[in-house]
């Protein structure tokens, strides 16, 4: 029973590589995504109104499933064109991080231009009527002050990504889920009650991490909001 | 692509049972869901602590663990028990545990009313104390002042939020195809996929019927909220 546990916690170390990876994609995919939508030009516009419209519309597991296998498919069929004929399988963690990240990038784009929207106008403005270049601007007056609007939404896009990283089981990969679902079924001989103990620990660690990125974001938004004064009743 | 495969009639049979299914599922967990919620989130924003504390911990523990644990924990942790198997014939509680079904809309509906228990709760709290001095200036006791002023108030004012919460549980409702009896959409583009070989074709065709459910809902919610929080529209120039 013990190796079971040892190994279902070394899994955690891939669960938590997976969410950390996909987050990474994701703030990147929807930071493009947010000045995309905000951004003077109809077909970018566009673009990114579909992709966030049409991910967000669609479960992740199809989401997953399309990803995984499918761009197996297509990169084999890319590479046969191209005229290399060896067959190459995607590895399954690198397809789960870009996947998921893929995902919540659409849901960071929204965040992400709820909070660019936020920011008056002005301070922009201001920026470039110093001479910044437009990065400028973006790096150093918009995304300091987007982090703190961005917060509360990213906290909840973070939650509910740690929990999406249990479906990359599903994929074959050996997560927390996949490892406790093993040990499930292999240790049913040795007691009966052993996959509930082992999907209670899983449930028990998933929660450990999710109460932990509560704290360590409210911290961060204590951080990011001095000298902000809340409205007081 | 192949999408004459999809259109074969034992394939358009099989995505429109999976079709049925999935709404079968979201249908009943909501609707369960939703009813328990109220008198948890009644209890949820509760002074007593004996009465607030149980449901905190419960949609503290639902809403921080994956939903995918949350079905296998009742699927293989319960229902595959041997001794729950060779006694669900006799013992009427274990009975339903022979279904499926029931096991996913057990864990989906456990899930749901957690996070619209915490959605209502909000609303509950956030409900105008104008309106609660006044409940009180009429002589209203404390559960005619819920019954009347809060809850329906209460309930309007959740309907934005919820209505994301219904299309969350249409996507939850893609778990139940880890579950080796059910085949809901996402199950029956697994095994189109895996009969034929064709992933873009399967799950192409289940996106897409996924995103025409989930504009459906959209479009349902936007008309309910026009009904009932007309109120609180941003008025027309």
């Amino acid at each position: 029973m013990e190796e079971y546990i040892v190994n279902i916690l070394k899994g955690s170390v891939l669960t938590m590589e997976v969410a950390l990876g996909s987050l990474a994609v994701a703030v990147v995919l929807g930071l493009l995504g947010a000045t995309a939508k905000l951004a003077q030009s109809k077909p970018l516009n566009w673009l990114a109104g579909i992709y966030s419209t049409v991910i967000r519309g669609i479960p992740d597991l199809v989401l997953m499933l399309l990803i995984f296998y499918g761009g197996q498919i297509l990169l084999n069929k890319g590479l046969e064109l191209v005229g290399y004929e060896e067959y190459i399988e995607i590895n399954p963690f690198l397809a789960g991080v870009l996947t998921i990240g893929f995902i919540y990038g659409a849901y960071m784009t929204e965040t992400f231009r709820g909070a660019i929207m936020a920011i008056p106008k002005g301070q922009m403005e201001a920026g470039y009527a110093f001479g910044m270049s437009k990065s400028r601007v973006f790096f150093h007056i918009t995304v300091p002050q987007m982090i703190r609007l961005a917060l509360p939404s990213f906290t909840n896009n973070w939650l509910v990504l740690i929990k999406a990283t249990a479906l990359v089981s599903i994929l074959g990969l050996p997560d927390m889920t996949m490892l406790a679902k093993q040990a499930a079924s292999a240790a049913r001989d040795v007691t009966p009650l052993a996959p509930m103990l082992f999907f209670l620990f899983t449930g028990a660690i998933y929660l450990a991490i999710t109460t932990v990125s509560l704290i360590v974001l409210k911290q961060l938004d204590k951080r990011y909001s001095m000298g902000v004064r809340r409205g007081e009743f | 692509m192949q999408f004459e495969v999809i259109f074969e009639p034992a394939t358009l049979k099989l995505f429109g049972q999976g079709i049925l299914v999935s709404l079968k599922l979201l249908f009943i967990s909501v609707t369960i869901g939703a009813v328990l919620s109220i008198p948890m989130a009644i209890m949820r924003v509760s002074r007593n602590k004996w009465l607030s504390t149980p449901v905190w911990l419960y949609t503290y523990v639902m809403r921080g663990t994956p939903m995918l644990i949350q079905v296998y924990l009742i699927y293989y942790g319960v229902a595959q028990l041997e001794f729950v198997q060779s006694n669900w014939d006799t013992v009427p509680l274990l009975i339903p545990f022979k279904d499926a079904l029931f096991c996913c809309v057990l864990a989906f509906t456990l899930n749901t009313c957690a996070y619209t228990t915490e959605m209502l709760a909000g609303a509950i709290r956030d409900t105008n104390h104008g309106e609660i001095e006044a409940a009180r200036a009429m002589g209203m006791s404390r559960r005619q002042l819920m019954w009347r002023i809060v809850l329906p108030s209460a309930l309007r004012r959740t309907l934005p939020a919820y209505s994301n919460e219904v299309i969350m549980m249409l996507h939850g409702t893609s778990l139940a195809s880890t579950v080796p009896a059910l085949m809901d959409i996402t199950g029956a583009a697994r095994s189109v996929y895996s009969d034929f070989y064709l992933p873009f074709e399967a799950f192409i065709t289940a996106g897409a019927i996924y995103l025409v459910l989930t504009f459906t809902l959209v479009w349902c919610f936007k008309l309910a909220e026009r009904r009932w929080l007309a109120y609180l529209q941003p008025r027309k120039a």
